[in-house]
């Protein structure tokens, strides 16, 4: 068995990452490894593709009703589903009470100390839209995920969030190891999307690694809480996501310390492919009425 | 004159001394805390109030020990919940001498050590679900407490937990007060802002809710600011009631939740630890037109001037009964002058404590003879330090928020005849051959509040200074 690799999917809420992710996992299993992946999303939803299951036990509800998390065994939590891909959900609270950051700590510490990652070639982390706190940035911690794969599309804030995330990661990749392995873009049909994706990764001093075209077949397989790769594995989308899991199969090693760059820049890339307008300090605060 | 000029001068090179040993950023810092009052100021001349520095050992407490431990704890007929982890109600149990009277667990709680001991998972999930079963549980075993305080710790801030509805929905369905304190230790600058938050929440959870009802009289007044430390409230009870006052509140010192609520029919409310309590006395003041007064009960001469100032707020009886009791003691207050004096006069203290004696003990001292040539506050205010001003002498050392190393290298040139302030300096200057006086918890003993107290003042003050242990401190070969 190879060394273990962490990897992690980041990327701005509702961009595609939990499909994404296991979509490509599933290519990954296809190839032979073995997959953990470990969901860090309070909405428990990043392994319903692989289980077929709207949602599975989490970490911390189990562990809210067993007392505590020593309570529980790795079986409690641990599912299997598509090719064998072992599913774990961390689970958190109700929308608006308590402190789900600290949920991604407890879990991730006791599925490390209860030998969740033994025997398995990958652990992926799908973690929930901003780095809004030390709990979601648990996972690219030191000895944690080793490349983060940020998944976002040609819009603004899809883009503005990939840069946020970057500079998370280059806060943690000079204390731990954490690179980053590259930027997915999930197409959203936007103006010059390719190239501006392109052009972002390269700011970030890394690459696209790969351009997901946009596939009705993914919400249809979806309804079915299926990958693509399950559902029509002769698909021509599915033949995209084993391509996604080649390359970031080849992708070892080669993640990149990134070079976030500031909002100015982010906006003067926007103009340069015209997906925004160069900015009238007159109409700034200016109400219609007023103008 | 001469002594004085010489006091400011060595005061000032010591505190040039004391700077030098920080990097300079920290010396700049500290060098606004640290003065030496000159006559002709009109105050201490020294910043307060302000982030404790990095790195330097400070004494303070949290938001949490100024609302748990000093405002609502004493509240007797209360249980106080330290809700968050069990550390801090645990570490905190038991460390402060508020007197109360009656039966545990009946119609006395203080002694009581109730937290609602956090989880990870009720961190995760948030405290509310479990704040609520914490309450109930409380009603249940304790039927007989008037009410509820919630003392947060810091976890219910950082992770938003609403316990102001869940305060609202249970002392509905209890019938019965309960009150949020959003205390969380990391806020502020000390313990201070946890008593100006736990002041605000008597104002919005009891007095604004409190409907008092009783047969007033023109004579009725409330204690503001004793926490009755070895009994300090009831030895100053006992002189108020002498000259024909009725006290119908102790706040909070063997204090209820019912004398808090009929506080705002007094006729004057007399206000000792202004630092903690001068919030509410305003609120009182402003809202129901209570007006309230400063008054100073340690030693003779503070207490003779402090009764006669009360009673200058009443009639002609009043005023005339202070006198007798003031004449009354005087006899008594003699015995313990000619005693004690003789072995204490011109001995030299330095003070460090917290919200009111710094300032108010002095006149204490002056009465045995003694002087005080050093003066600070952990915690106190620009109006705190204007009103010290008014008491010390010209020459003395002002020392706020001072570190560990300060007041170890001043207490090592001054060389004082005494050290007045908390536990985790006792041992330090008594290690350095310094007798030592606990000034916040009275070392186990008074009250020292009132005649009584200064009786009792005297004694230990001579105890500490003359005991024989201070002969055997010198190394035999150097005799």
């Amino acid at each position: 068995m190879s060394a273990l690799r962490q990897i992690a999917f980041y990327g701005k809420g509702g961009i595609g990452k939990s499909t994404t992710s296991q979509n490509t996992l599933a290519a990954l299993a296809e190839m032979g490894q073995k997959i953990l992946i470990v969901g860090c999303d309070p909405k428990a939803d990043s392994t319903r593709l692989i289980l077929h299951a709207k949602a599975q036990d989490t970490v911390l509800s189990l562990a809210a009703e067993a007392g505590s998390v020593e309570d529980l065994e790795l079986e409690d939590v641990l599912k299997t589903g598509y090719r064998d891909i072992r599913c774990v959900e961390s689970g958190g609270p109700e929308p608006g009470v308590g402190c789900a950051g600290r949920g991604v700590i407890t879990s991730i510490n006791f599925l490390e100390e209860n030998g969740a990652y033994e025997g398995v070639d990958y652990v992926s982390y799908d973690v929930l839209g901003d780095v809004v706190c030390g709990g979601f940035a648990m996972p690219i911690r030191e000895n944690k995920a080793q490349e983060i794969y940020i998944v976002m599309s040609g819009e603004m804030m899809a883009m503005y969030a990939a840069n946020n995330i970057a500079k998370g990661i280059l806060k943690y990749a000079n204390a731990g190891g954490v690179r980053l392995g590259g930027l997915i873009c999930n197409e959203r049909q936007t103006d010059k999307e390719y190239e501006l994706a392109d052009a972002l990764a390269k700011k970030l001093g890394t690459t696209l690694i790969h351009f997901v075209p946009r596939d009705n077949v993914v919400q249809h397989a979806e309804l079915r809480r299926m990958t693509v790769l399950e559902y029509d594995p002769e698909c021509k989308q599915a033949q995209e996501y084993r391509t996604l899991a080649q390359k970031i199969h080849a992708n070892k090693g080669k993640g990149v310390i990134p070079t976030p760059i500031t909002m100015d820049e982010l906006e003067e890339l926007l103009l340069e492919f015209g997906i925004m307008q160069k900015e009238d300090i007159n109409i700034v605060g200016k109400s219609k009425a007023v103008a | 004159m001469s002594a004085e000029l010489e006091a400011i001068t060595r005061n000032r090179e010591l505190i040039e001394t004391v700077l030098e040993a920080y990097p300079e950023k920290a010396a700049k810092k500290r060098a606004k805390h640290l003065g030496v009052y000159e006559s002709d100021k009109a105050d201490c001349g020294v910043k307060s109030n302000v982030k404790s520095l990095p790195g330097v050992m400070t004494v303070r407490g949290c938001a949490y020990a100024g609302s748990k431990g000093v405002v609502w704890g004493p509240i007797k007929d209360m249980v106080h919940v330290s809700h968050g982890p069990v550390g801090c109600g645990q570490y905190s149990w038991g460390t402060r001498r508020n007197y109360a009277s009656g039966t545990s667990g009946v119609d006395n709680f203080v002694v009581m050590q109730i937290t609602s001991d956090f989880q990870e998972k009720d961190i995760v999930f948030g405290g509310d679900k479990k704040l609520n079963t914490v309450l109930d549980e409380i009603n249940q075993l304790f039927p007989l407490a008037r009410g509820i305080s919630i003392q947060s710790e810091c976890p219910i801030g950082l992770i938003g937990d609403d316990i102001e509805a869940v305060a609202k929905l249970k002392g509905k369905e209890h019938g019965k007060t309960i009150v949020p304190v959003r205390c969380e230790g990391f806020r502020g600058v000390s313990q201070s802002l946890g008593h100006h938050l736990a002041n605000d929440m008597v104002r919005d959870w009891v007095l604004e809710k409190a409907k008092p009802v009783f047969e007033s009289t023109p004579y009725d007044v409330a204690i503001i600011g004793d926490y009755n430390i070895g009994g300090d409230a009831w030895s100053s009870r006992i002189l108020l009631e002498e000259i024909g006052l009725r006290v119908v509140a102790q706040w909070s010192g063997d204090g209820t939740l019912a004398e808090m609520e009929k506080t705002p029919l007094a006729k004057l409310n007399l206000l000792h630890c202004y630092r903690s309590m001068n919030y509410i006395s305003r609120y009182m003041e402003e809202k129901h037109g209570v007006p309230w007064v400063e008054y100073n009960f340690f030693g003779p001469s503070k207490v003779a001037e402090s009764l006669r100032e009360i009673a200058a707020h009443f009639d002609d009886v009043i005023k005339d009964k202070a006198e007798q009791v003031i004449a009354k003691y005087q006899a008594m207050v003699a015995g313990v002058i000619a005693k004690y004096k003789p072995r204490l006069q011109g001995k030299k203290v330095m003070l460090y404590v917290g919200g009111l004696r710094p300032r108010h003990v002095i006149g204490a001292y002056e009465d045995l003879g003694m002087e005080v040539v050093g003066a600070g506050y952990e915690f106190g205010h620009d109006d705190d330090y204007q009103r010290t001003a008014e008491v010390v002498k010209n020459g003395t050392l002002i020392y706020d928020d001072a570190t560990g190393f300060e007041l170890e290298a001043f207490a090592e040139k001054i060389r004082p005849d005494l050290v007045g302030s908390g536990v985790k300096e006792k041992y330090i200057f008594q290690k350095m051959g310094i007798p030592f006086r606990q000034m916040h918890s009275w070392d186990y003993s008074g009250p020292y509040h009132g005649y009584d107290g200064f009786a009792i003042f005297a004694r230990d003050m001579d105890m500490a200074i003359n005991s024989p242990v201070w002969q055997m401190t010198k190394a035999p070969w150097k005799k």
